[in-house]
């Protein structure tokens, strides 16, 4: 009985895991496979993409077109349901109105929850990464280091299944023979752009992306997964032949019905359930974790969406998941005599230092591309290739004027046209109408390119989290409210990046679309808006100035457990997820050790 | 909108003037319309959805007449393929200002009045409404106004709604089977295996295989 209801609850389990994404799906999973009775709970529904995904739904079959909308954001087709900024129901509070202290909270109410909308960009950490107060001074360091998680980097990858290449470029780390799936060929502007980008100095490499450009090779990877474990290594192996490789159509947001890219829903929970150890409630909204005998967590109390009645599940182990913000949040509003300031507090660095990933975007038109023949460039829905940060060298010899780096995603090809396709092209037409109009769609459609800078943004004390004193959401639990602060390092390197983005549009003889934002402050995106807010509950050495230690165990309560990006200590400009994922592996193997040891 | 500034765009646009009248009464129309709701955050994503399935369409008939003349005169057949109307755009368009959501709420002000603004201009300078008067006509309205950047001040307002119309009949038609057709879009099929681009175009285009090194 996999799926259960809160009546149903067995009375007590070995590790209850708050949340359904990337965290919550792989600390299931590790701890189920390996015996382990789990209990996962989810705020949202169940969710199934076998048969909810919208595969190859033109946009002429939605409303809309398929347009974003308040109820939906990503548009129509994207796979999120009952998630966004704005939430019915589910506030959150800004602290000012200022627009340079602006953060959005997306959530995902949903099984799998944000795995459900993400790139799958898939990069490791690097070495410096890891050491970054070491290197410049800034920021903090993690109490672990690279060597320490690249054998759960290899094993996630062998999981849920990344294409990509090992280049050998700074700080930027190779996998482990076997671990890597090839790479998609790269598409026509991706080419062009890699030829004049490198004219530049600006390296262009393959992706590193959870699709499946063929199945895994569940002969040999099950025994590095579950050394020592057959009946794992017979689930996984079972498992990952029921993935299908990519069929190279319908977009990755969209989710996928055929299991080809990673949703925790399409890859963490399937063999999770089959080992026969995971018991799933969804519609389940944990709000407090409560307090047993000697201090130690005794389980969590949780609202069962589907009737508003408040729950109490029990285990020896309490794991948070549930995104970096939301874990805090159960934190700070679980509250006791012994634990006055919100469990796990007692360094008050509990919601601290926040951050986002730097974003600034632009987009040009390329004459070079115009009117090429038909092409097939659905690929693997995007990036094939990217850069990589290079400029380590010029950094260190204080060139640029801000600390850490960005890597560049790219968008071009003759994407499935929408709504937007040939929207806005009177700066190209000169307001052509008519059949002119017709000429001039055909000339221009796929002549675009895009680019986005995604970057490190370091830590400050004006980037935080707390629970507003007066605001409750619809089930009377109370709320965050949220400060932001980008500095100089963040701002200036944002208008880097628009720079950089001009240089390689014209260096394909293009011309930028609109103008180019000189002003940092003005070219970053919101806080929020790229949807890798970590940290608020970091990692460190110490228990005075961090929340957990290196193993996302609580210092306060040894038994409470955090495996999403709350326990960052920085986040460096590698999209978050592979690096979460890679952590919850890990903690949960020491929380398997110490259950065994009888230490939990 | 003070008074001193009301006056100040009638007397600069006096060519303005029916459009100004008209943006009160489309507030008033859409107003008294039913309040629609949107589909929410769970729709089933899965199912064909058709322009009158999740509201009430709230163009009248002499809106749609309006409406689908001028997005024919922005896509109209040619030898390739067949014009916006012809294409299912009109319900599109109807579907989209009928929509709850703020981003239409706002197109539809700017689409009623502007629909109706062509109809008083056909009217004033060629006696009669714009889906009646020939092709040539059509166009002598819609040169003055199809480029925001060159239109006179006059026709700053019908400027931007003419941008605004042509994005979303673009949007409309190049979103549809018509459209993707027109563009030679050959993909959503599934494939065995993802073969790139050929290589005889990336050697017009200069680019060789050698371009990816990266293994």
């Amino acid at each position: 009985m996999p799926f259960v209801t809160s009546a149903a609850l067995d009375k007590t389990y070995d590790v209850i895991v708050v949340g359904s994404g990337a965290a919550g799906g792989q600390s299931a999973y590790t701890l189920s496979m390996e015996g382990a009775k789990v209990l996962m709970l989810e705020a949202g529904r169940k969710y199934v993409p076998e048969t909810e995904t919208p595969m190859f739904q033109t946009p002429d079959q939605g409303p809309l077109r398929g347009a974003s909308t308040p109820d939906k954001r990503f548009g129509f087709y994207d796979a999120t349901v009952d998630g966004g900024w704005d939430v019915p129901g589910e506030p959150y509070v800004r602290a000012t109105h200022d627009a340079a202290g602006r953060f959005d909270w997306w959530r995902a109410r949903m099984l799998g929850g944000r795995t459900n909308h993400w790139g799958r960009i898939s990069l490791r950490n690097g070495p410096y990464d890891f050491k970054v107060h070491s290197r410049d001074g800034l920021g903090f360091d993690w109490p672990l280091s690279y060597a320490d998680l690249a054998p759960y980097y290899d094993k996630v990858e062998l999981l849920v299944g990344v294409y990509g290449s090992n280049d050998g470029l700074e700080n930027t780390p190779p996998s482990s023979p076997g671990c890597l799936l090839p790479p998609p060929t790269p598409i026509v502007s991706d080419r062009l752009i890699a030829q004049r980008a490198r004219r530049l100095g600006i390296p262009v490499i393959a992706g590193h992306r959870a699709v499946l450009t063929r199945q895994l090779d569940f002969r040999s990877s099950p025994a590095r997964l579950h050394p020592g474990n057959p009946t794992a290594q017979g689930i996984i192996a079972a498992d990952m032949q029921r993935r299908a490789a990519c069929i190279w159509a319908t977009p990755c947001g969209r989710g996928c019905s055929i299991r080809a890219n990673y949703q925790s829903t399409t890859v963490h929970l399937p063999p999770a359930l089959a080992s026969g150890n995971l018991d799933i409630v969804t519609d389940a909204m944990v709000h407090e974790i409560t307090l047993g005998k000697r201090g130690l967590a005794s389980g969590v109390n949780f609202i069962d969406r589907t009737n508003g009645k408040e729950c109490h599940a029990a285990a020896r182990v309490i794991v948070l998941a549930a995104s970096s913000c939301e874990s805090v949040r159960i934190l700070l509003n679980s509250k006791s005599a012994r634990f006055p300031r919100g469990l796990a507090n007692s360094s008050g660095k509990l919601g601290r230092y926040l951050m986002d990933t730097v974003g600034s975007s632009l987009a040009g038109q390329i004459p070079l591309l115009e009117s090429l023949p038909p092409l097939n460039e659905d690929g693997a829905s995007e990036s094939h290739v990217y850069t990589p940060w290079w400029l380590y060298q010029e950094q260190l010899a204080g060139k640029l004027g801000f600390a850490r780096g960005y890597h560049i995603e790219f968008g071009g090809g003759k994407r499935m046209p929408g709504l937007g396709t040939l929207a806005g092209i009177e700066w190209l037409t000169a307001g052509s109408y008519g059949r002119k109009f017709k000429e001039d769609a055909r000339r221009y459609y796929g002549s675009f390119v895009s680019f986005d800078g995604r970057g490190e943004m370091i830590p400050n004390k004006g980037s935080y989290c707390e629970i507003d004193p007066h605001v409750k959401d619809k089930f009377g639990i109370p709320v965050l409210r949220f400060h932001w602060k980008w500095s100089e390092h963040e701002t200036r390197q944002a208008a880097h990046m628009q720079n950089t983005f001009k240089e390689i549009i014209e260096a394909m003889g293009g011309r930028v679309n609109g103008a180019v934002e000189t002003d940092g402050a003005k070219a970053i995106q919101a806080g929020g808006s790229i949807i890798h807010e970590v940290g608020g509950a970091m990692m460190g050495r110490k228990a005075k100035t961090s929340v957990t230690n290196r193993w996302g165990q609580t210092w306060d309560v040894k038994n409470v457990f955090l495996t999403d990006g709350s326990v960052f200590a920085s986040n460096a400009d590698k999209n978050p997820t592979l690096t979460i994922m890679a952590l919850a592996w890990r903690a949960a193997d020491h929380i398997l050790d110490l259950m065994r040891r009888k230490e939990l | 909108m003070d008074r001193r500034t009301t006056i100040k765009w009638v007397l600069a646009a006096s060519a303005a003037m029916p459009f100004l009248k008209q943006r009160v009464a489309g507030v008033e129309a859409s107003s008294a319309a039913p309040q629609a709701q949107g589909y929410g955050t769970d729709p089933d994503l899965t199912k064909v959805y058709h322009a009158a399935d999740l509201w009430p369409l709230l163009l009248t008939p002499a809106q749609r007449r309006t409406a689908s003349a001028l997005c024919d005169v922005i896509i109209p057949a040619d030898s390739v393929s067949r014009s916006a109307s012809a294409a299912g755009v009109v319900d599109f368009l109807a579907e989209w200002v009928s929509a709850p959501y703020p981003i239409q709420v706002k197109d539809r002000a700017l689409i009623l009045d502007g629909l109706s603004w062509m109809n008083s201009e056909a009217t004033r300078r060629f006696g009669r409404e714009f889906a009646s008067i020939k092709l040539t006509q059509q166009h002598l309205i819609c040169d003055d106004i199809c480029f925001e950047q060159s239109a006179k001040p006059a026709f700053a307002q019908a400027a931007r709604f003419f941008t605004r119309y042509r994005d979303l009949t673009a949007g409309g038609y190049y979103s549809s089977a018509a459209g993707r057709k027109d563009l030679q879009y050959i993909g959503n099929v599934p494939l065995k295996s993802f073969d790139g681009p050929p290589l005889a175009l990336l050697q017009k285009l200069g680019l060789g295989p050698e371009q990816m090194q990266s293994n």
